[in-house]
Formats: C-alpha cells, structure tokens, sequence
C-alpha cells in the first residue's frame, strides 16, 4: 500500500486493485475547523482528475474535495452523511471520503509523497 | 479543497495581541484587524463552553466614543430613533444612526455613564465613518470624544456572574442592560452586563495600560475560555441577534429588519417626542403601515447549512427571500439561519425552500431566537 498527497491537501491511499481510498489530511482538518456536513458523490459516477466531487462545510464556511485522480467512484464513506464530525476527528482512518478505481495510474504516480507533502504544507 | 492561505498583514492589533498568539489563536483579518477567529479548542467547542460556562472575547477592535456635555443626550436623540433624553443613568440602550431613507449606517449601544455623559459601542467595520458623522453632525453641541487608548473585553456564558463576582462582587448587583464602575485590584473599570452571545454576560472598557492584566485575572478562572469570532458569530445566529451588513444596511428601515421593539415609543408617530431624526418619516410610516419584508429564523430540514445570500424560494419557484446569516448552531446541533423574505410568507404557513448548490432544500419559518436567551434580570 502506498499513500500519496494532492495539492489539494487529500491522502490517496493505493490498494493491490487499483483502487484508491481518498480522504483529507490532517492540515487540511486543522484549516477547515470542525465539519458540520459533508454531500457525497453518487456511487459509479465517473470522475476527472480536478472535479469538485463531494462539498464539506464546516462551522466555518463550504469547501470542496476535489478528485486527485480520474476513475470510477466504487464506493462512499456513508457514514459520513451522519457523523460528518469522523473526517474532524479521524481524518486519516474512520473519516476517508471515497473510493475510486483508477483510469490512469500516471495520475497517481504523479502526486507528492510524503516527504514532498510535509515540504509542500511547510512552505 | 480551496483553502484560503494568502496571509495578510493589518495596520492594527489589540493589545491583546500577543495573549492570543500565545493561546495559539488563528488569526484573521475583520476591519482592518488581526483577530482571533478561534482558538485549539475550535469554534464548535468555543461555542459550546460559553453556552456551559463563561467565555472571553476580545472586541476591542469595536469602536468606543465619549459623548460629553449637557446637550449631549439631546444631541444623540437627533440621529437615532431611540429615546436617548429619558435614558436613566448607568442604563444602556441599543439605538441605531439612521440615514435620509431610514436605512441603517450602523448599530450601537448607548449607555448613560453620568456627568453629562454617554458612552457608545459602535461596529468594528463603520467606526471611522461613525466618527466622522458624529463629530459632523452634533461636534457642536457636545464634545465628541473617541477612546482611541481603550479596549474592550466580553465575558459571556452562565458562569459570568459568578466569574466577575469573585473579583468584584459588586458586579452581582447589575442587571441586564445596566452599568457599574467595577473595581479590581484597586483599579476601576466600566463594565455593563449586556453581550453578543444570548447568554448572561459583562462588556468590560478597560484602558490599554490595564487590559492584559484584567485578561489575565478572569482568564485565571477555571470556567474561562478565550473565545473567537467564530464562536461569537455562531453564538449570536442562535440567540437571533442582528449582524450589521447583514440583517442591517443602508437599504432597510429596522422596521424592515424586525427591530420595532429597539424603536421607543416616544419617538414613534404618537410619541412625546416624535420623529427629530434621519429618516423619521420613512420609519414611523413603516411602523404604522406595516413592511413589505421581515427578518425571520429559518430552520433548514436537512443537515445541508444554508449560508448568507442563498435565494429562497416558494413551492412555485417565487423568489420570497434571502438569506442575511446562515450556518451551522453547535448548541442546536443543526443547521440555522436568518433570512430577509416577504411579509407574505413570513407567517411560516407557505412551505418554503433554500436553493443550495441548484437544489432545493426544504426549510421552515421559526421564530428568533433559535436558543432561549439567559439575560440576568435580577
């Protein structure tokens, strides 16, 4: 498994499959605040790399989550509709987002690895 | 995700400034201002302790002015239509400046202090421009004078009282809407018991040589917080209290904007002292012949928040209505909002609809304030 990070501030986690899990980071938690409501995409939807696929609105203000790469959306956290406040409180584990199957793996080799994540965030 | 990270520099701090940074506060800028927006407690859990127990906010980016001299009452009573002249001493009262149309240029709270003196809070945003109106338009007939060297701290929350009492226990014998010159540690402060919150509270003028020192004292108190603006925004939207720029402006009357009860009868159409300020004819003729929109609570049936500006809309797809203020009650646990709508459908009878994002999320008309208010009243 190998995890990677969008400018965007999300973690892409590659399984075997080809699927990845997206959910935000830990800075990008700490800058929205706490989160209050979360619209999650359709399940099979086909999404492009840049698209605007789920609205997080935290206490503060609406934000989106942007696809960090294209593919097919598999699978929603669901649990998210309810307890909006796991993507707060447990953004790298119980709080991911979706799931997509990858269309083009050069998307994903693309995005930052960790230590390029850290530099990006410090800049 | 669109995050905003562009950081400006502000001409101006408060003298808290450095107290905050030290509590970790994220800043922002709010009028020319380098302000606490929250704290690492986080707005929801800020908000949440000043409902349970007692929060301070620094608003001393508020402007603070010194009304001074015999006609000064009379003066003031000139631009607000609000009785001033009758305004017993060490009472406050909210008021309004007013322009020709009967809109409003800004929101105060006036306090009669004594010596032929009152003592306005006036908005962060207009205080320049409130300045400079008063000190055009009645400089002549009282001293106008800005507290250019004062802060100004709010102490809100049920445990206020009991915060404040321990170390001015005269501070116990105020209720809402008065004033008292408090003292600690040998130091006098002005203090009235009145806030932004909905909860029982104190606004404290302290000068600047003395403000850290009074901070650090109530912040001694295990009950309190460092609350910031984020806190008092949501905090406010619950107790349904008007935001100036949003439920106000120049295009409305306060009729127009539900706020008939600030209006004091003796300046009405069959007062003792009726009309005698900017826009009296429009604003009497609003009371009397009632307002095409009203200021109403909206309470959203989903989770979706439904924010400032998003249309509403009837069954039949009418624009009714705006939204003034909208987000998220951590207290109600639900989404809330002010909106500004036709007095048609203000009655709440007519199903209405927010349109979010091109849906139409279903929302009911509530009355204000979405959280009881805890105002000590003795």
């Amino acid at each position: 498994m190998t995890i990677k990070y969008s400018e965007d501030h999300e973690w892409v986690e590659l399984s075997k499959d080809g699927v990845v899990t997206v959910g935000i980071t830990e800075f990008a938690q700490e800058q929205l605040g706490d989160l209050v409501f979360i619209e999650l995409p359709d399940v099979s939807d086909e999404v492009s790399q840049g698209d605007n696929i789920c609205v997080i609105e935290s206490v503060k203000a609406a934000s989106d989550l942007i696809a960090p790469v294209s593919g097919e959306l598999i699978e929603v956290n669901d649990r998210l509709n309810d307890e909006p406040e796991l993507a707060s409180e447990d953004p790298l584990a119980e709080g991911w987002f979706v799931k997509i199957q990858l269309s083009d793996t050069s998307e994903f080799d693309a995005l930052m690895d960790g230590a390029a994540y850290q530099e990006f965030i410090e800049e | 995700m669109g995050l905003a990270m562009t950081e400006t520099i502000n001409e101006f701090t408060t003298v808290f400034y450095q107290m905050h940074i030290d509590a970790g506060a994220k800043m922002m800028s709010f009028a020319g201002y380098d302000m606490p927006v929250s704290y690492p407690l986080g707005v929801k859990k800020e908000h949440l302790h000043t409902r349970e127990k007692a929060g301070l906010f620094d608003v001393s980016h508020m402007g603070q002015v010194k009304l001074i001299g015999e006609n000064a009452k009379k003066a003031l009573e000139s631009l607000v239509p609000v009785d001033i002249i009758d305004l017993p001493l060490m009472k406050q009262r909210y008021a309004m400046f007013t322009n020709d149309k009967g809109g409003v240029l800004d929101d105060l709270m006036v306090t009669n202090i004594g010596n032929d003196s009152l003592l306005l809070v006036v908005n962060a945003g207009c205080k320049q421009a409130d300045f400079a109106y008063l000190q055009n338009a009645i400089g002549n007939e009282c001293e106008v004078k800005v507290l250019e060297d004062y802060a100004l701290l709010a102490l809100q929350g049920p445990q206020a009282g009991d915060v404040l009492a321990a170390l001015a226990p005269e501070s116990s014998e105020m209720t809402f809407m008065t004033a008292k010159t408090l003292i600690i540690d040998g130091i006098e402060y002005l203090a009235t018991r009145s806030g932004y919150s909905g909860e029982d509270g104190f606004e404290i003028s302290v000068h600047n040589d003395q403000a850290q020192q009074l901070a650090k004292r109530l912040l001694a108190h295990e009950a309190v917080e460092w609350i910031g603006l984020g806190a008092r925004d949501s905090l406010r939207l619950e107790a349904g209290l008007s935001l100036y720029g949003h439920e106000l402006d120049t295009e409305h009357t306060p009729v127009e904007s539900s706020l008939v009860w600030a209006l004091s009868k003796a300046r009405r159409s069959d007062g003792s002292r009726t009309g005698g300020y900017p826009g009296a004819m429009s604003i009497m003729s609003h009371i009397d012949n009632g307002v095409a929109q009203k200021i109403v609570g909206l309470q959203p049936e989903g989770r979706a928040p439904v924010r400032d500006g998003v249309v509403i809309v009837d069954g039949e797809d009418n624009v009714v209505g705006k939204v003034t203020s909208g987000g998220f009650g951590p207290t109600t646990g639900k989404p809330i909002a002010i909106a500004r709508v036709e007095s048609a459908v203000s009655d709440g009878t007519k199903k209405l609809f927010a349109m979010v994002r091109e849906k139409k999320l279903a929302v009911e008309v509530v009355k204000l304030p979405f959280v009881k208010p805890n105002y000590y009243r003795g």
